[in-house]
């Protein structure tokens, strides 16, 4: 297969950046979306060009490194996959592909297609977490949970942190990502006694971060390549009610 | 060099326990004093830098992805043991050690697995408290499945993810102290050298990966959590920056490299496919549970699964070894599947596959309780291949997954260099020759939530240091030397890439020195090794410059690496005249074609101690001592 890629080129944060042409040839079907890259960047760096640079490390859509956006999709057309799982066989031969970077103010562009996405870090250190030293933990029979609670925190702990759902958002919020670790932690007895203070402290870090508010589109569940519920946005924004109402301050 | 290891005296089931006592302690109020670096923040270094912030140390800790989250500990699919016999079929701690022992082949320590079978306790316990929303049974009580090389259920596990919710459990953890800020995060660095001032270590130089600046850290002690060198092989089951550099570096700088020679080959992968592509993906161990591996009977049977009979198909795992059957142990289950494409039976395109069937089980559970028992592995497989798993049988073939080598521990954790410890993949740790399923990413935890915090503090006890400023000469060198390094590669401006060279190299690596080994296919590995290295350095195109975000030139480092570990790995091979676990010389197989061990003669751990770049490395052995499992047969039969 033959494709003409589109692709933003950008030497660091403060270089203006441009789109570059570049044919990719002879590609297998069977390749994923960077092992096509892999080829194109060889090809320049055995001319002595600079390859492009972009994020990736497992290549089997678990770390949540991998953020291209693919013909204006966060990692491509196919749903409920990481960029890295998406094989150039969903694409027609011949087809024009434009490859751009995370765009998103609380992401700040790095090189080519690499962003900063430090701002989801600094989200979790705010409270996403539950307070526990090791050692002195009781035994794991001890603390029976629902089976049908465990699933559930566990359909929102999937979530890899790669950012899909502030790309795909015209507002670039980061509501499902803060959604899924509070609700991970929210539906399980390990995270209730600092539910409410880890709920706003999560949200408030977001705010400060520079995301945008969630008006309801819901573009983040489809692009999310966990496929992580919207509904878990709702879920947060009642635990974030309660402990407004509750009024409870700073830890 | 003298190998120490420092096991304390006592009987087995008491040894950790009196050393805990006799172990010196830091007093609360001075921790603060202390610098402690750690480089790695897979789930070794994660749990090891969050338990040492918890205690009150100051801990500078580096990885080379964006966040700490995704360390290559996050792609673990398939559990974590423990021996919590709550599933009451007779497990116990001795179980699990006598287990781990003999999977290993008898060539790893007693005392360090018996005491990493008591701590698996403790882990799932600390697991479940953080909040890893593990398995459960319709009670509420933890849900447990089979691991190869057992016979009892003891691995806990998180549908098809379980690396991922141990590490968030452990980047929880830390970032709780990153916020108090006890821990000083350095994401996207990637440590290039390891300083050591007066014998001890004393700290290490970076690179930061975004500007390219070249900058030291000091601290009390140094801990490597930096994982395993599975891509010396090129393709593997590990992510694209899993690398030896690290380990490496240290070697150079002292530290004794011990076992590199015990690579794992993982039995379940799907096959390769093509020139193209740049890693093999893991189908999880724990698949063999509900799934039964077959091969036609007939070598050049062509037709579709579905169309072979029962009568003509071989169940081999299940006809040769009758009592774990198809949970033998990952080397057995994986030489067993080279021996049946060798004879010419193996499956789908060019005939390197076996086939992974789940139709017995879907008839007996129903297809929901089997995807539902896997979650992510079945659309995985389905994404790569085209193929639904649940309609006809996987496709798989054994992949380079995990190295049992490392850098040589002592009971303490700590390496040949005094100040330097290694925990996690990175260390030649417990596993000997052969790792069981499900152990790593207990001894991962084991080693930085429970041993290592102890047996640091008790170095930082008994050893009064001096400051060591980045000031000083021996940061300045080492600096230099990290700098010369790059510059030398950005001068080269040759025709190839890195990738193409490391293709190469890994090719041969699997060819002569893969899943079968022999001194003649060693001898070809060393004869040729030292000639893709020269074309590397002399051809190797590495663009762009040092001060800046450069990928080229941070794989480019790499692979240098990786190129001269080959070598010390295939001297390794050579030195070890005998079969055991992952490590198989065709020389040396009883007439079934099982490993043959040596135990007069190679009943030793290998630590190599570096010489200088145009000297042989120097082999130091420690003699393995066995106490409580008398070394026999490994029979799985
Ligand atoms: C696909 C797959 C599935 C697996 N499934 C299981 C399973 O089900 N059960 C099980 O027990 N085991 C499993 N394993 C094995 C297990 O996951 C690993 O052995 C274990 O997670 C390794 O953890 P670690 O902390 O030692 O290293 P890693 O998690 O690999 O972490 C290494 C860390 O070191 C950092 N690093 C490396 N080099 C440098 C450098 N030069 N400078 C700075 N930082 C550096 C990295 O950034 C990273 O943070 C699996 C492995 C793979 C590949
Ligand atoms: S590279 Fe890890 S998710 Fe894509």
């Amino acid at each position: 297969m033959n494709f003409t890629l589109h692709i933003w080129r950008q030497k660091s944060p403060t270089d203006e950046g441009r789109t570059t042409t570049y044919d990719a040839r002879d590609i297998s079907p069977d390749m994923s979306f960077l092992e096509m890259l892999d080829v194109v960047n060889d090809e320049l760096i055995e001319k002595g060009q600079e390859p492009i640079a972009f994020d990736s490390d497992c290549r089997e859509g678990i770390c949540g490194s991998c953020c291209l956006m693919i013909n204006g999709i966060p990692h491509g057309p196919e749903r409920g996959v990481a960029t890295c799982q998406t094989y150039m066989r969903v694409f027609r031969d011949g087809q024009e592909i434009y490859i751009e970077p995370w765009r998103a103010r609380a992401f700040p562009l790095l090189k080519d297609l690499i962003v900063d996405r430090g701002a989801f870090d600094r989200i979790v250190q705010a409270g996403g977490y539950v307070s526990v030293n090791t050692g002195g933990a009781q035994d794991g029979n001890c603390l029976p949970v629902a089976k049908t609670d465990a699933e559930r925190a566990m359909d929102a702990a999937a979530c890899i942190g790669c950012g899909a759902c502030v790309a795909a958002c015209k507002n670039a919020s980061a509501m499902l990502f803060t959604a899924a670790k509070v609700s991970h932690l929210a539906l399980l007895p390990q995270g209730q006694p600092e539910r409410h203070a880890r709920v706003r402290n999560m949200v408030e870090q977001m705010d400060r971060e520079g995301f945008g508010n969630c008006t309801n589109y819901f573009e983040c569940e489809a692009a999310c390549p966990k496929e992580i519920s919207v509904q878990f946005i709702a879920q947060l924004n009642r635990e974030y009610l309660a402990a407004c109402l509750e009024g409870e301050g700073e830890k | 060099m003298k190998l120490d290891p420092q096991i304390p005296s006592g009987p087995m089931a008491e040894k950790w326990d009196r050393h805990r006592f006799e172990m010196k302690l830091v007093n609360p109020a001075n921790k603060r004093k202390f610098r402690i670096l750690v480089v790695g923040t897979g789930l070794a270094g994660g749990s090891a830098a969050a338990t040492l912030a918890e205690l009150g140390y100051n801990v500078d800790c580096f990885c080379f992805q964006d966040s700490p989250r995704r360390a290559h500990s996050i792609a673990a699919q398939g559990g974590i043991n423990s021996a919590k016999n709550y599933q009451n079929d007779g497990d116990s701690i001795r179980r699990l050690f006598y287990d781990t022992v003999k999977g290993g082949d008898f060539r790893s320590r007693e005392a360090n697995v018996y005491r990493l079978a008591q701590v698996s306790v403790n882990i799932i316990d600390q697991c479940v408290a953080q909040g890893v929303p593990f398995a459960r049974e319709y009670g509420g009580q933890l849900f447990n499945r089979s691991f190869g090389g057992a016979q009892v259920s003891r691995t806990f596990y998180c549908r098809g993810q379980t690396g991922q919710q141990l590490l968030l459990g452990a980047y929880q953890a830390m970032s709780r102290q990153i916020q108090t800020g006890r821990i000083q995060m350095h994401p996207r660095t990637e440590m290039l050298d390891l300083v050591v001032v007066d014998g001890r270590a004393r700290g290490i130089v970076v690179r930061d990966l975004v500007s390219g600046r070249i900058q030291s850290y000091s601290g009390d002690a140094v801990v490597l959590a930096t994982g395993g060198y599975s891509p010396v092989f090129y393709l593997s089951t590990n992510a694209k920056g899993c690398n030896v550099t690290a380990t490496f570096r240290a070697y150079k700088r002292g530290a004794a490299f011990a076992n590199p020679c015990f690579t794992q080959i993982h039995p379940t992968c799907i096959p390769v496919t093509g020139d193209h592509q740049s890693k093999l993906t893991l189908m999880s161990e724990s698949l063999r549970n509900d799934g039964r591996i077959w091969v036609p009977k007939d070598g050049g049977d062509r037709r579709a699964p579905g169309q072979i009979p029962e009568a003509e198909r071989d169940y081999y795992l299940e006809r040769k070894y009758p009592s774990f059957g198809n949970l033998a142990p990952r080397d057995i289950a994986s030489r067993a599947a080279k021996e049946v494409c060798d004879e010419g039976r193996g499956v789908g395109d060019g005939g390197r596959g076996v086939y992974l069937d789940f139709a017995d089980s879907i008839r007996r559970l129903g297809e929901h309780t089997i995807r539902e028992r896997y979650g992510e592995l079945f659309p995985m497989y389905q994404r790569i291949t085209g193929e639904d798993g649940i309609q006809q049988p996987m496709r798989i073939y054994p992949a380079p997954h995990y190295t049992m080598g490392g850098l040589w521990v002592d009971y303490n954790l700590m390496s040949t260099v005094p100040g330097l410890f290694v925990v996690g993949e990175a260390n030649f740790s417990d596993h000997g020759a052969n790792r069981l399923g499900a152990s790593a990413l207990m001894q991962g935890l084991a080693d930085g939530y429970f041993i290592l915090p102890y047996t640091l503090s008790n170095y930082l006890a008994s050893n009064k240091q001096t400051p060591a400023p980045v000031e000083g000469a021996d940061f300045k060198r080492c600096e230099a030397d990290v700098r010369a390094r790059i510059d030398r590669l950005l001068f080269i401006k040759g025709k190839r890439s890195a990738q193409a060279i490391h293709r190469q190299a890994g090719r041969l690596m699997w060819d002569q020195c893969g899943m079968a080994r022999s001194e003649q296919s060693l001898k070809k590995a060393l004869n040729e090794i030292p000639a893709i290295r020269e074309e590397f350095w002399k051809n190797v195109s590495v663009t762009g410059g040092g001060g800046e975000l450069n990928q080229a030139l941070e794989y480019a480092g790499r692979v240098a690496d990786f190129l001269e570990f080959a070598e010390l790995l295939c001297h390794d091979a050579l030195d070890r005249d005998e079969s055991c676990g992952a490590h198989f010389r065709i020389e040396h197989q009883m007439p079934d074609g099982e490993a043959k061990r040596n135990d007069e003669q190679y009943s030793y751990v290998s630590a190599w101690e570096y010489a200088g770049d145009d000297k042989a490395p120097i082999l130091h052995k420690e003699p393995l001592v066995f106490e409580e499992v008398h070394p026999s047969v490994r029979s799985y039969k």
